[in-house]
């Protein structure tokens, strides 16, 4: 790889975390032509056997082009599965488990397991896409009343959110009404994913390069 | 009147027909329908294990595959299971009073502490129930404790774990490295499942058996009793 001024980076992220990590790219006046950003669908995450076959399929074709590979996911489910091909690509991915876990930091995030298990965790994204994701995901626009079934075990709804915006918080409010659970607020920020980004060793642009 | 139409016509079907019409019923998640394939089979005098195993738990072997398959989802899955419930609810009654009431064996399971995921461990449950075992569920969040006193009260055949999280999977190894340690290991086999595991996970944590899905669980279920008696 040698010592390049600018390492070239490629970024495989979930669809539920691209929207902040071009607000941290832009935040850290990262150069934009320095990252490359590759998004999967989101609701990889109700079906995880495709995550890692789907990330090994990018890496394939792609990783000789790019000095470093992060892969914006967790283990996400995939049982290990996806280790192993970080591992065969010398690529990394996000500490933790899921993104729960790592906008919430994990001992924060085992302290509110801890507090009460019957938590079900949604961030500023899954509030906004609310009804798509856990609605729609979970098939209760079809079949309401597997509500009951999904989230019996279930106290509470627990906003981890990454910026502060109360028409999110309402509409967290309004989802969490919607499951019969009660309602819990936290500010996390981006958490581990913040770090992650800024010990990439990539080198700062000026504020000017930061294109809209 | 759309239901009276729809009595008419499963009544008008024979025996084969009416099998084949209530795997498809309960394939399409329709609880009431599949209910009075139940209700009919009965009357025609069908023992009630035969409905059990032939339109039952054969119309849920094929939801199975389709789901593992990707072509049915969770929610369709759950509607199913909802339709096999019902049928069940109406056979279990004479299912424990026929002469065949003796079961295949005693199953324990529960889902282990710090997951709260149910779904796929019931439907394991439904699909031993319906291989004749007797089923004593746990529920959720078991820490090791509960299932070495549930081993205690029920004696079972088979103790099944359940695990969803990356993060309560390795739990599974705790509880049998401790039956391991009471030397209960030796005699009790352990099942394990969810979707991240795999078959090297289940070795690797000393597991007698991985099993993939609920209608695969009950057959090899079946094979460990089998083998043990
Ligand atoms: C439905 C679901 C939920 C439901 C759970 C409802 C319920 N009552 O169980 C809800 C929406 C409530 C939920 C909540 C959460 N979930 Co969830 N959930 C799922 C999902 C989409 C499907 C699981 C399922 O029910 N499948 C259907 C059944 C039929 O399949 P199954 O469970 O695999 O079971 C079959 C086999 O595995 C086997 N089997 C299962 N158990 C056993 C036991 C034995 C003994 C045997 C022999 C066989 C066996 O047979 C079964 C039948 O065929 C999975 C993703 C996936 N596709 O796996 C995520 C998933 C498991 N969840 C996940 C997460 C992160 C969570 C949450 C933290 C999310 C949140 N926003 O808060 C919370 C949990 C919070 C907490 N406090 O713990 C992650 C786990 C990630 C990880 N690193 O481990 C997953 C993988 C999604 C993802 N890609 O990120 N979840």
């Amino acid at each position: 790889m040698g010592s390049k001024e600018c390492h070239k980076c490629l970024i495989i992220a979930c669809g539920a975390i691209a929207a902040e990590i071009v607000k941290l790219q832009r935040q850290q006046f990262l150069f934009n032509e320095a990252i490359t950003l590759k998004c999967l669908p989101a609701d990889y995450h109700n079906t995880p056997q495709k995550i890692a076959p789907a990330i090994e399929k990018i890496l394939m074709e792609q990783r000789d082009k790019y000095d470093v590979v992060l892969v914006g996911y967790g283990d996400c489910g995939t049982g290990g599965r996806l280790d192993a091909v970080l591992e065969k690509y010398d690529a990394t991915r996000l500490p933790g488990a899921h993104c729960y876990e790592f906008f919430a930091g994990a001992q924060l995030f085992e302290d509110m397991i801890e507090e009460e298990l019957g938590s079900f965790f949604v961030t500023d994204y899954l509030v906004r896409f609310f009804d798509r994701l856990v609605i729609e995901g979970l098939g209760l626009d079809r079949y309401p009343h597997l509500c009951e079934i999904y989230f019996a075990n279930y106290k509470r709804v627990v906003y981890l959110a990454q910026e502060e915006n109360p028409v999110l918080v309402k509409k967290a409010q309004a989802a969490a009404h919607v499951l019969g659970l009660q309602f819990h607020y936290r500010k996390v920020g981006y958490g581990d994913l913040g770090n992650t980004f800024k010990s990439l060793p990539l080198k700062a642009s000026g504020v000017a390069n930061v294109s809209g | 009147m759309s239901d009276d139409e729809e009595e008419i016509i499963l009544r008008d079907l024979n025996d084969e027909e009416l099998v084949a019409q209530m795997q498809d019923d309960l394939y399409d998640g329709l609880r009431d329908e599949v209910f009075e394939g139940v209700e009919i089979l009965l009357e025609r005098k069908w023992d009630p294990n035969a409905i059990l195993s032939d339109a039952l738990v054969e119309g849920m072997r094929i939801v199975g595959i389709d789901f593992r398959d990707g072509i049915l989802f969770v929610p369709e899955v759950l509607q199913c299971a909802s339709a096999m419930k019902g049928g069940m609810g109406l056979l279990r009654p004479l299912l424990a009073a026929s002469e065949h009431a003796a079961s295949t064996g005693k199953y324990v399971i529960g889902t282990v502490k710090g997951d709260i995921h149910d779904i796929g461990k019931n439907l394991v449950g439904m699909m031993l129930e319906g291989a004749g075992f007797e089923v004593i569920d746990l529920g959720i969040n078991n820490p090791v404790e509960n299932y070495l006193e549930a081993i205690d009260k029920h004696k079972p055949d088979i103790l099944g774990m359940s695990a969803l999280l990356t993060t309560t999977m390795p739990y599974m190894g705790v509880v049998i490295e401790e039956l391991d340690k009471r030397g209960i290991l030796k005699e009790l086999p352990v099942m394990v499942g969810g979707a991240p595991l795999n078959q090297e996970f289940a070795d690797a944590i000393n597991a007698h058996t991985y099993g993939r899905d609920a209608a695969m669980s009950a057959e090899l279920a079946k094979t460990i009793i089998g083998r043990n008696r």
